[in-house]
């Protein structure tokens, strides 16, 4: 049902995620970041969160970070999940169905 | 008191040219340097210095040890000193500055003693104490005659003002000096002069100065810089500093260089000349200077090759030591005649603590410079920062390491609000008045938190890899090893 | 009123532009998802200009974004990601019609009332075609929605089978008539942008002639175009000077009861006040003038 997809870009300041399909229901993060000494567990909590709030599991997450804000990792992960679902978001209300 | 011998007078023409050995091993055998001695170096060629490494491989083949080197200032040009310290050749340093691997190397405890981070006004104060005692210093200079009179400006490569070589030359016991261009005797006016010159060795380069200013020479067309750059022009125009007769210095980078443009800008619409610049001299400076918007260029080092040139041929751009520069207790340090210095941070707290040594890792990357010192002695010491560098926040609730304390900063010129330490009352007044969005640091903070997030604390061990010193020679701070 | 002298146009796709636009206090910040966003980034641009009008940074500085075209297979979907995510203003362009005005009225009421955002989201129609500038006057006046028309130069002279100068004749005629539609329908008028950021010359010369024409602003596409804009629609001293002095006239009249001042023969009336008052909120805005300590 979820396909391979990729969003972002390797530029300072954005973030490039590779989203995978994978057996199961679990989340695997594979997080490289220009800033993992200062804000690793931040980020990967927020793309945990952010997965949960869309109901996506069974997934691996390739994130390489270029000390991107928290609002654009939300922003390339939404992209991904949306681009591997090929699901338009529905914003507002409910946003969170996809 | 001895009574007059008679003397036979039997000049050997020869021991005239006596000071000129024929190769670094030969005046080092001279020096008659030692194992556990201590050594100098100066920085004026930054990234682009050739002498430091080769010297040091002569010495490590001679099978010298336990040497102390102090260098004015180390760039990553100098990683080549692991391999010094791993042979042992090395096992203390004295230094403004550390990066790149080397810093890597140190802040994860390559070595048994503390890093000794100086200032460059508090390195000739410890020269001065006899704490740092330089037992053979290594000058290279673009120039010298047979004698030992060196000057910077002239020569193959010119690296301008021999601002710090001059204060080692001083105090050393022996000084060699390393040149490529031999002119004939005497070679006046010298910045080095002979009789503070035991030794010269010909070579065939002493420095690249094209590597001087690294790139720190041209007009930004950053948005934030020149932001940042405006931003600082105004808080000096609306300052009450800003009249006839004022003066100033400035740093390297795009931002400190567009401020010049910009306060060049304002002192000819309002007809205001500058009585000196001061420190690290840029070419925007020199363009003042040429522009009569300013008198004398008082350089302690050049950072490109148009200071260089001007140092050379204008008599009103005149070359300082760096004693004369920024001693603390110095008899006249130009420092204390100083009215706006513009500086940079890698963290500012929220009590104006300034960090410029270690990066946000915790990993020494930076140099103390003449930051503590023009900080704590011009009327009017700005710091110019993002409050965000990309993800890594500026303003902390408290900096890594103090290099300069907050007390002696007055103003924190940021991408989103200007903060005023609380002490200036009056010039905060002035600034909102002119229109300028002033803040509470602690606003700019809570601000760098919400885009940043709050960032984990570096994990270190208790064991010391520097030691910050105060312009005094105090220890204002010290930097731990990292943990694994 | 909103002084609009600066909007800064920040190409959704442009992660560092998105993440810093608000640091240089444009008046106001106009996300693209229009011309600068390649076709593949599209969505992506979309997502991250919704959260980015959601940030704590853009909730102090007014918001715009250019949506694609209704009629193109972007324009709803970027339509429900900004306004869902409270942009102040929405920038429809290539208006040619009334009818373009109120289809996109339209959607963004429909939007509005079904997530039960109360603050109605602002138009602002670029008119980028002759048929457009004929149209002018009926589309300024179409909806109180409307806060402003604005040149769009680059469609506009491709359209008129002509080319860009510096002199900017071929503009005449389109910057005019703008100009009269949105002052007679009481509404904002804004200029193109001028594309070459590395002549600051040629762009201080056009910002000069647009404000003599009587332009709000114009879009911008580099952050160091504001300040030289800013500080050419800055008032003089001299004019600050005055205008404290009509203020501060008028505020003596009115504590002495006395009914009409003058200032060097000339009567202070309403209109001169008001003209005061505009003027030290110009300052203000322009950073000219701050305030005292309380």
């Amino acid at each position: 049902m979820i396909n391979s997809a990729h969003a972002g870009t390797l530029e300072s300041s954005d973030v490039y995620i590779q989203i995978n399909p994978i057996e199961g229901d679990k989340v695997e993060i594979d997080l490289s970041s220009s800033v993992a000494e200062l804000y690793d567990d931040m980020i990967e909590e927020l793309i945990r969160d952010t997965l949960k709030e869309m109901n996506i599991s069974g997934v691996h997450i390739n994130v390489q970070d270029k000390g991107a804000l928290d609002f654009v990792i939300k922003a390339r992960l939404q992209t991904a999940v949306f681009r591997a679902c090929e699901t338009k978001p529905t914003w507002g209300g409910t946003q969170n169905e996809v | 008191m001895n009574k007059y011998k008679k003397i036979d007078k039997n000049i050997v023409i020869e021991d005239r040219d006596s000071k000129i050995c024929e190769s670094i091993e030969e005046s080092i055998k001279l020096s008659g340097l030692k194992d556990g001695m201590t050594i100098s170096f100066h920085h004026a060629f930054r990234g682009g210095d050739k002498v430091l490494n080769s010297v040091m491989k002569v010495i490590a083949s001679m099978g010298i040890k336990d040497l102390c080197i102090a260098s004015s200032s180390l760039a990553s040009v100098h990683d080549e000193i692991i391999e010094h310290i791993k042979s042992g050749v090395v096992t203390q340093i004295y230094t403004s500055g550390l990066r790149s691997k080397l810093g890597e190397a140190i802040s994860n405890g390559i070595m048994d003693k503390p890093v000794q981070v100086h200032s460059h006004g508090g390195r000739v104060h410890l020269l001065q104490s006899g704490e740092l005692n330089i037992d053979v210093a290594f000058l290279g200079v673009p120039c010298t005659d047979k004698f030992g009179n060196a000057t910077g400006s002239q020569g193959r490569s010119k690296c301008g003002s021999l601002g710090y070589a001059m204060s080692d030359a001083h105090y050393a016991k022996y000084v060699i000096m390393l040149s490529e261009t031999l002119v004939p005797f005497p070679n006046a006016p010298a910045s080095i002069s002979q009789d503070e010159v035991d030794s010269i060795v010909m070579v065939d380069e002493v420095g690249d100065p094209s590597k001087i200013g690294e790139g720190a020479t041209r007009m930004t067309t950053n948005p934030k810089e020149l932001l940042l750059a405006r931003r600082t022009a105004r808080v000096i125009e609306n300052s009450g500093l800003f009249k006839n007769g004022y003066s100033l210095q400035t740093g390297t980078g795009g931002s400190s260089l567009a401020t010049t443009i910009f306060l060049a800008e304002k002192m000819k619409k309002k007809n205001i000349k500058a009585s000196f610049g001061l420190g690290g001299i840029t070419g925007s400076m020199v363009d003042m200077l040429k522009n009569n918007l300013i008198e004398k260029l008082m350089d302690v080092q050049s950072f490109d090759e148009n200071a260089a040139k001007s140092l050379g041929e204008n008599p009103n751009h005149i070359e300082i030591s760096a004693n004369e520069y920024a001693n603390p207790s110095s008899k006249g340090a130009t420092i204390k005649q100083l009215d706006v210095v513009i500086l940079s941070a890698l963290e500012i707290d929220v009590d104006f603590n300034v960090n410029v040594i270690t990066g946000s890792k915790g990993l020494l990357r930076g140099a103390s410079g003449g930051h503590c010192d023009t900080a704590a002695e011009a009327k009017l010491s700005i710091i110019v920062a993002p409050i965000n560098r990309g993800r890594i926040p500026t303003i902390r609730s408290k900096v890594n390491t103090i290099v300069t304390p907050g007390d002696s900063i007055d103003v924190v010129v940021t991408d989103q609000g200007i903060a005023v330490h609380p002490r200036n009352v009056e010039l905060k007044k002035s600034l909102k008045r002119a229109g300028l969005t002033i803040v509470d640091i602690k606003e700019l903070h809570k601000r760098a938190m919400r885009l940043c997030g709050k960032p984990k604390r570096i994990e270190h061990t208790d064991k010391v890899v520097a030691q910050i010193r105060y312009r005094d020679g105090s220890v204002i701070d010290e930097v731990y090893q990292l943990a694994k | 009123m909103k002084f609009r002298r600066s909007m800064l146009f920040v190409p959704g796709s442009n992660t560092a532009m998105v993440c810093s636009a608000f640091v240089y206090k444009p008046d106001t910040v106009m996300f693209d998802l229009e011309d600068s966003v390649a076709l593949s980034e599209k969505d992506s641009a979309r997502v991250m200009v919704h959260h980015a009008l959601q940030h704590f940074t853009y909730k102090d500085i007014e918001t715009a974004v250019r949506v694609n075209p209704l009629d193109s297979i972007f324009g709803h979907l970027d339509l429900e990601a900004v306004v869902t995510a409270g942009t102040d203003i929405v920038r429809l362009p290539k208006t040619d019609t009334v009818k373009d005005v109120l289809d996109m009225q339209d959607a963004i009421e429909k939007i509005e009332l079904k997530i039960g955002r109360t603050k109605k989201t602002k138009l602002l129609a670029a008119i980028e075609s002759a048929e457009g500038v004929i149209n002018a006057v009926d589309i300024a006046r179409c909806s109180p929605r409307l806060m402003g028309i604005a040149l769009g130069a680059e469609d506009f002279v491709r359209d008129l089978r002509t080319q860009r100068t510096k002199e900017g004749t071929e503009l005449t005629a389109a910057r005019s008539q703008i100009l009269l539609a949105a002052r007679a329908a009481k509404i904002q008028a804004f200029d193109s942008v001028f594309s070459d950021v590395r002549d600051k010359e040629g762009f201080i010369k056009e910002v000069n002639y647009i404000k003599g024409l009587g332009f709000d602003g114009k879009s911008l596409i580099n952050p160091n175009q504001i300040s030289v804009l800013h500080n050419i629609y800055a008032p003089s001293e001299k004019s600050i000077d005055w205008a404290y002095e009509v203020i501060e006239a008028a505020e003596h009249a009115k504590k002495n009861g006395l009914g009409v001042v003058s200032i060097d023969g000339k009567m202070v009336d309403a209109p001169i006040i008001a003209r005061a008052e505009f003027t030290l909120e110009l300052a203000k805005a322009s950073g000219l003038i701050g305030v005292d300590d309380e």
